[in-house]
């Protein structure tokens, strides 16, 4: 079996200019809707507590609030998890560290809607935790754009190195644009798939990248654009086909992995689609833009040509 | 026909063989056990074995496995949750509290896995269910606190020396005496390095103020004091809970994690380890009879019945000659030659030990070590707070001189030493701790979580390997095999490294397989496109394997970047995703150029010419 039977030759390069305007409107459309709508923080980083308390049968929400207010909280928040007898309840940061002694107070407040309810998982962050574990949340994405850059400028010269800087840099902004659009909670897990997204997408640029050199090589006459093209088109069966695997695999981590995985799981799978797009489009035609030529794929101090930019 | 070399076949099978046995005892799965020990910490003979399993025959609890491990602790295996349960209530009912008995899993492996020591992954809290929490140390609060106790000893100290001052106050890390009389400074100084021979002391002569400052090592020293203690008491009270594989460990500057699997109440938890600890020494009565003052109940006029940690009876006086609040500093150091505890007080525990070493020379003196803890409890209708309290001697031993806020405790081996000054230090005035951080997940949500997660890999790898055998036929068969080798190799591994798994490690090895084919493309579709320009089958493999390479090599690189910094900043199931992304990467790159390429040495080397490559 084969999806192409032989090498298509579709003219990538030709099109790109629309590509740049979709692009140009996903990253300002995601900028805006993370900057407008916010994302769905939980408690990893704005401090507080979370509460998953599973009922025998489904529960009113209002019912639940109306306990809870009874109880003498306030500003909390209630919303079903993954099923209707499943509920999260959000309470904001406690003065003062995290508060531990309001996990009885919580769960015997909605027992007197149900007796049989459980507490399945609580977490409690303190302002202090949570402002460092944002912290190392960007710190761990900078340190992480910084090795791609050192290792593409190692690899690439600065055309194709600048191509798929952008394009890594686009893959997370999108994804982000993407999570707060659908209002996925925004946690740990969340930012260890934005970091795998980032080093997956930096992963398909390069072997396409390597494809292009290749080309290079053997196809002296043709023009950059064509050499591009052909490079893409050779590499689109397996292009498809890894995607399309990893694609499947988290699909069904989504699906079947339970609530827990699935906002880690559906990022993931949102950022392998854009990755994919990315390492054919944006990388590519950025660096062709740039007026790539195959010089530009010999390594940096070889055959003694200089680099007629900085 | 190609050759492929013996030795590597012949290594890569050894390989292959040594992962699947590491890997072996994940396949048999745990089951809930029992794991007790004896209060004296003595090992479980054979009789006592056999007794609490007789008792549980005779109640009808079917036992599956029973043994007593390196550390003589005897552990009792069972079918399901609700047996071990049951056993749990009849041990503890029926045998007067004589073991501590821990709710644990044991391995279903056989015994000759167990023999070799291959133990199978641990499970992180989110996928066993348990509880997660950092404490955070007052670290300032402590030095605050020895500045505090240095201004008031010095007053105290130019008291007792006669020594008139204006002032004593603590600025900073500088504590200064102001002095009446400037011709005295000489003498103070002898006072307070007499007290306290550590002191940095600066002293002016012409207008009679002594500076003494507290160096930063002293003040880090301070500040690790007192999470070593904090480290020590939580240990402690963790262990009492009675929970196997608990964890607790320094986390940063000035945190403390600590991981208790499977509990059932988190609150009750959060009380237990928050208990107060504290000291006393006292003297040890040496008139009265231990023994019978334990059977009648009643102890002697004037003293106190206590138990030894092994659990003898000591009769100690009711005076107590200093407490821990007066403790400053316990640390193990061996002195000419000996192991040996040394103690350092503060004045006005210095004072009351020197009258009384003075008085008591050669007589037995002990160390209790207390435990209070505050509880709630519903009396008359109305809820009053009681102290209950767990008394213990640490300590007994001969007063061998007179000394005061200085002294060692000799006579012990260096395991006792150690664990001696270790207690000691979590008896002293603590450092205030606050939680900063917990997490809790339900025993159902962790079973419901590694039951989806291994429902969710599965199926993702039913997919693929279908996929796999239908795009590339024999090839497809030779990535799958490759697939399954790299997931036992990265199981193999976590339990080798004993590295726990988590929910999202479970994912990161979903990823892994789903990427790993990755490399596997590259190289066949490197070899169709040999192949469609006419290259023979085996140039074809060749140039596939060889031209693929920098590709593989270079992806990898990048996914490895990612790996590498989320196990850097990442914590808790974070870093498992970190550990078995990396883990995964690097067997999979292994697999898909060595295994792969063995393999179809071993499907197609044999013939004399091979017309086409099912591919």
């Amino acid at each position: 079996m084969e999806f192409l039977k032989q090498v298509p030759t579709i003219r990538f390069m030709a099109l790109r200019r629309y590509w740049y305007w979709l692009s140009a409107l996903v990253v300002a459309g995601s900028l805006v809707l993370v900057l407008v709508r916010g994302l769905n923080l939980t408690v990893d980083f704005t401090g507080g507590q979370v509460f998953e308390i599973a009922f025998s049968s489904p529960v009113d929400l209002e019912r639940a609030r109306g306990a809870l207010a009874d109880a003498g909280f306030e500003d909390f928040q209630v919303r079903s998890y993954g099923s209707a007898s499943d509920l999260e309840i959000r309470l904001p940061p406690a003065a003062e560290g995290a508060r531990t002694d309001r996990n009885d107070s919580v769960l015997a407040a909605l027992r007197t809607l149900d007796p049989a309810a459980r507490l399945n998982r609580t977490e409690s962050v303190g302002p202090q935790v949570s402002r460092e574990l944002g912290e190392q949340a960007a710190l761990a994405v900078l340190m992480t754009l910084l090795l791609v850059l050192i290792y593409i400028a190692l690899r690439f010269r600065w055309r194709f190195g600048i191509g798929s800087l952008v394009a890594s840099l686009h893959d997370p902004i999108v994804a982000v644009g993407a999570i707060a659009l659908l209002g996925i909670p925004f946690d740990l897990n969340v930012v260890a798939a934005l970091l795998t997204i980032l080093g997956y997408s930096v992963n398909d640029t390069v072997v396409i990248f390597d494809r292009i050199r290749e080309r290079f090589r053997s196809m002296r006459k043709a023009t950059p654009a064509e050499v591009i093209d052909k490079a893409i088109n050779e590499t689109l069966a397996r292009t498809i086909i890894v995607s399309g695997s990893a694609l499947s695999s988290v699909i069904f981590l989504a699906v079947l992995g339970g609530e827990t995985l699935r906002g880690f799981a559906v990022a993931l799978a949102i950022g392998i689609v854009i990755g994919t797009y990315s390492s054919v489009y944006v990388a590519g035609a950025i660096a062709l833009d740039l007026g790539a030529t195959g010089r530009d794929f010999m390594p940096p101090d070889k055959r003694g040509d200089v680099d007629e930019l900085p | 026909m190609q050759r492929y070399p013996f030795w590597k076949g012949a290594l890569l099978s050894v390989m292959l063989l040594g992962a699947i046995l590491l890997a072996l005892p994940n396949w048999y799965g745990e089951s809930p056990a029992l794991q007790l020990s004896q209060r004296d910490r003595a090992a479980f003979d054979e009789p006592a074995a056999a007794a609490v399993a007789a008792a549980l025959a005779e109640a009808k609890i079917p036992l599956e496995e029973r043994f007593v491990d390196d550390d003589g602790r005897l552990w009792l295996r069972f079918g399901d949750g609700d047996r071990q349960l049951q056993a749990r209530d009849l041990i503890q009912g029926g045998f007067e509290g004589r073991y501590a008995i821990a709710m644990t899993t044991a391995s279903r492996a056989p015994d000759w896995l167990n023999a070799l020591g291959i133990e199978p992954m641990s499970l992180g809290l989110d996928l066993r269910g348990g509880m997660l929490l950092v404490y955070e140390v007052d670290t300032e609060g402590a030095v605050a606190q020895l500045l505090q106790r240095m201004e008031r000893d010095f007053r105290k100290v130019l008291r007792d020396a006669r020594i008139p001052y204006q002032e004593v106050s603590v600025a900073g890390m500088v504590t200064s005496v102001r002095l009446r009389d400037a011709t005295s400074t000489d003498a103070a100084r002898k006072a307070l390095l007499e007290f306290d021979p550590a002191l940095t002391i600066t002293a002016d002569g012409a207008t009679g103020v002594l500076q003494a400052t507290l160096t930063e090592t002293q003040a880090k020293e301070r500040q690790d004091f007192a999470i070593q203690q904090n480290i020590t008491a939580l240990e402690n009270r963790v262990n009492a809970l009675g929970v196997s594989e608990t964890v607790v460990q320094r986390q940063g500057q000035n945190r403390i994690a600590v991981q208790v699997p499977g509990v059932q109440d988190a609150s009750e938890v959060v009380r237990l380890l928050g208990k107060i600890a504290t000291l006393e020494f006292r003297l040890v009565d040496t008139a009265g009879s231990p023994e019978d003052a334990a059977r009648s109940g009643h102890a002697p006029l004037g003293t106190k019945l206590y138990r030894m940690r092994d659990g003898s009876p000591v009769l100690l006086k009711r005076d107590v000659i200093a407490s821990g609040e007066q403790l400053i500093d316990a640390s193990f150091a061996p002195s000419q030659g000996e192991p040996s505890v040394s103690v350092k007080l503060d004045s006005r525990g210095g004072e009351e030990m020197l009258r009384t070493t003075r008085e008591n020379l050669n007589r037995p003196m002990a160390i209790v070590f207390i435990e209070k803890e505050r509880e709630q409890v519903e009396r008359d209708g109305a809820l009053v707070v009681v102290d209950r309290s767990k008394e213990e001697v640490i300590s007994v031993a001969n007063i061998k001189g007179v000394f005061a806020n200085n002294f060692q405790i000799t006579g012990l081996s260096a395991v006792e030493g150690t664990e001696l000054a270790k207690l000691l230090r979590a008896g002293a005035l603590a450092a205030p701790i606050v939680i900063v951080e917990q997490r809790v997940i339900g025993p159902a949500l962790g079973k419901d979580n590694i039951e989806k997660g291994a429902r969710a890999l599965g199926i993702a790898g039913i997919f693929l390997f279908l996929f796999m055998v239908m795009y590339y036929k024999v090839f497809g068969l030779i990535a799958d095999i490759v697939l399954l080798t790299n997931v036992i190799f990265i199981v193999a591994i976590l339990g080798l490294f004993n590295a726990a798994l988590t929910l999202p490690g479970i994912a990161g090895i979903v990823l892994t397989v789903g990427t790993a084919v990755d490399a596997n493309i590259l190289i066949y579709e490197r070899i169709r496109e040999e192949l469609a320009v006419g290259a023979s089958p085996w140039a074809a493999v060749n140039a596939g394997f060889d031209k693929a390479f920098s590709a593989i090599a270079d992806s990898n690189v990048t996914m490895l970047m990612s790996g590498g910094v989320l196990f850097l900043f990442g914590s808790g199931p974070v870093r498992g995703f970190a550990v078995t992304l990396c883990i995964g990467i690097a067997t999979s790159m292994f697999t898909a150029l060595v295994g792969s390429r063995a393999l179809i040495h071993l499907a197609y080397g044999r013939r004399r010419r091979i017309e086409r490559l099912a591919i």
